[in-house]
């Protein structure tokens, strides 16, 4: 028995990646970064507002957060509505009381569903980061081009026509893509995207587009849903992390700390204090620089 | 190989812990401590191999893809610098197509002075249904690779994904390598039984891998901490009587994620204040090992 001799043989094995799609570089041998103010640590909120239809299509595949009973899967319907109804209002006026704008990535589907919600993210001066068209909108090479195409111009349409402004960014759900996603986002006018968390920079596809990585690892979904830890101890890592980060940019310039929020996650009344303790204080750190990912991607580009 | 040759393929001789002799460190230390960082590559469209399928989406897998390009591009020097710091050196599991790849890391941790061993060429290509020519030539590609790369030559050997053949072992004894990784079965390194050469078992850890920590056991980055303090405290405690080798296994992308990396070093640094441990490369273990320890481990005092 012996393995097909192709398996042995390495057509990319080169200096550089085994793709065309971005090139490489080590984050400490770049021209350090400076964000405005003299702040050296951008705290980048980022919220999923997600719609899931009470029938998964898993077409290529089934959302984190998805159903999961038999129809009707009320339980989980209705758990992630609480997220949008309630969780996410708590995270608006935790926002408010810090003064801070986020970014909210929404599926397309909140806007056609909520316009009133929208109106409020608006209202408070946060971005919105589009986030395909509701939760069966996943990505995947066994979706057809068109078919992805078709999508992404729907999730922007939709967000579009309710907040009047397009959006210059793209969040693909569960960061999953196809090998045309950076391609097709280009073509639709997209500034960036921030599907990949291989870096804690942004940094440019070959097309053009940027790349703004936002961390899965540090996501509520991560360390609450699938590492089952509480919110303090949620709220304890963003700290270490920040001040590892807050260190290590006095000798290398710059750096980012994305939170990723779901609002039926973090917006429970149980967690929703430990994080806006978290808020508080990141807010007193004086290294601090609450921005919207479009803020980091302008002051990042300004310096390239 | 027969049912029952399969059922215990005879690796090693059965020895209980209790009343061994006793392993000495250099310097009377207790515990031998090596750091074991997992330098990767994982391919974005690897072809498929028969028994084990690599991506769980169709490629490409971006999450799974771009979280392993951290280590190469943020996390590697983040836990580099660390270990640096608290005087720790690497003893390197290498996908030895890193040295293609991204020549700069290789390049980084040959010159902190670390020592590298195989963990075949990719950690998307594996060795199940491979044939011996075939597994020959991912020892030599190694061997090769390595020796172009680094100047070093390789010791030990990591199988790639952890997967194996019943070969394995006997051929990496044959071209020389003198240690495996693959074999969990005690707390101080122990001869293998091969074919022909030599080979001593190093203990390497799947318990406190940080993948086990983060991945199987969810635990925050405090308590994989702690869980690496305790591992620490029992064997030096228990070194003062047997000799004891604790590893601590690593993936930057995992260890080197900004929530991850403080409490980590907090770790080095303790077990560089104690005294008790007798900070090594794994090569380093294997000389003093096989100096003193093999040939009573083998045909008794």
């Amino acid at each position: 028995m012996a393995l097909d001799p192709a398996y042995l043989e390495y057509p990319r094995r080169r200096e550089g990646y085994d793709h065309d799609l971005y090139p490489w570089s080590s984050i400490f041998a770049r021209k350090p970064v400076a964000w405005p103010d003299g702040k050296s640590v951008a705290v980048w909120l980022c919220v999923s507002l997600e719609w899931f239809p009470m029938t998964p299509s898993d077409t290529p595949f089934r959302a984190p957060g998805h159903m999961q009973t038999s129809y009707p899967d009320y339980r989980h319907y209705t758990a992630r509505e609480y997220g949008t109804r309630v969780g996410f209002y708590r995270l608006l006026d935790a926002f408010r009381k810090v003064g801070v704008k986020a970014s909210i990535a929404a599926n397309g589907a909140i806007a056609d569903r909520y316009p009133q919600v929208i109106a409020d993210i608006v209202a408070d001066g946060h971005e919105i980061i589009a986030h395909s068209t509701d939760m069966n909108g996943t990505i995947g090479s066994t979706l057809p081009e068109d078919d992805e195409r078709a999508l992404i111009a729907q999730s922007l349409a939709s967000i579009e026509a309710v907040s009047g402004k397009r959006p210059a960014g793209w969040l693909s759900i569960a960061r999953s893509e196809s090998w045309n996603t950076p391609r097709l986002l280009k073509e639709a006018g997209m500034r960036y995207a921030c599907d990949w968390a291989n870096d804690e920079l942004p940094w440019r596809f070959a097309n053009g587009l940027v790349n703004l990585p936002l961390n899965h690892e540090l996501s509520d979904r991560q360390i609450i849903t699938v590492q089952q830890q509480s919110a303090d101890s949620y709220a304890q890592q963003m700290i270490d992390a920040f001040d590892w980060l807050a260190k290590e940019a006095g000798s290398h310039g710059g750096r980012i700390l994305p939170l990723h929020i779901t609002p039926y996650i973090m917006a429970l009344p149980y967690r929703i204090g430990a994080f806006e303790g978290l808020l508080k204080t990141l807010a007193a750190r004086p290294q601090t620089w609450f921005a919207t990912g479009e803020e980091i991607v302008n002051s990042w580009e300004g310096q390239q | 190989m027969n049912e029952a040759q399969k059922a215990d393929p005879g690796l090693y001789d059965f020895a209980p812990y209790r009343d061994r002799s006793k392993i000495v460190w250099p310097g009377d230390k207790k515990v031998a401590i090596w750091v074991a960082p997992n330098l990767e590559y994982y391919e974005i469209d690897p072809p498929t191999n028969p028994h084990r399928k690599s991506w769980t989406k169709p490629h490409p897998d971006v999450a799974g893809y771009a979280h392993r390009d951290h280590s190469n591009r943020v996390s590697h020097w983040r836990m580099a610098d660390a270990m640096s710091k608290y005087g720790f050196p690497g003893s390197v599991s290498l996908s030895v197509a890193l040295c293609q790849h991204h020549p700069e890391v290789v390049k980084d941790a040959n010159e902190r002075g670390w020592e590298f061993f195989s963990h075949g060429i990719y950690n998307t290509r594996y060795t199940y249904g491979m044939d011996e020519a075939q597994e020959r030539a991912i020892i030599e590609d190694s061997i090769r690779t390595v020796r172009d790369a680094t100047g070093q030559t390789i010791r030990g050997w990591l199988a790639p994904a952890l997967t194996h053949t019943p070969r394995t072992l006997d051929l990496i004894a044959e071209y020389g390598l003198d240690y495996t990784c693959d074999l969990y079965h005690d707390d101080q390194p122990q001869p293998v039984k091969v074919q022909s050469g030599k080979l001593i078992s190093i203990p390497y850890s799947l318990e406190v891998n940080d993948h086990y920590g983060f991945f199987v056991y969810n635990m925050s980055p405090r308590e994989y901490a702690d869980t690496l303090l305790r591992q620490y405290e029992r064997l030096a405690e228990e070194g003062e009587m047997s000799g004891t080798v604790m590893c601590i296994p690593l993936h930057a992308y995992l260890i080197g994620q900004p929530h991850r990396i403080g409490p980590f070093a907090e770790v080095l640094r303790h077990i560089a204040e104690d005294g008790r441990a007798w900070i090594a490369r794994a090569g380093e273990i294997a000389d003093h090992y096989y100096e003193h320890h093999y040939a009573e481990a083998v045909h008794g005092a």
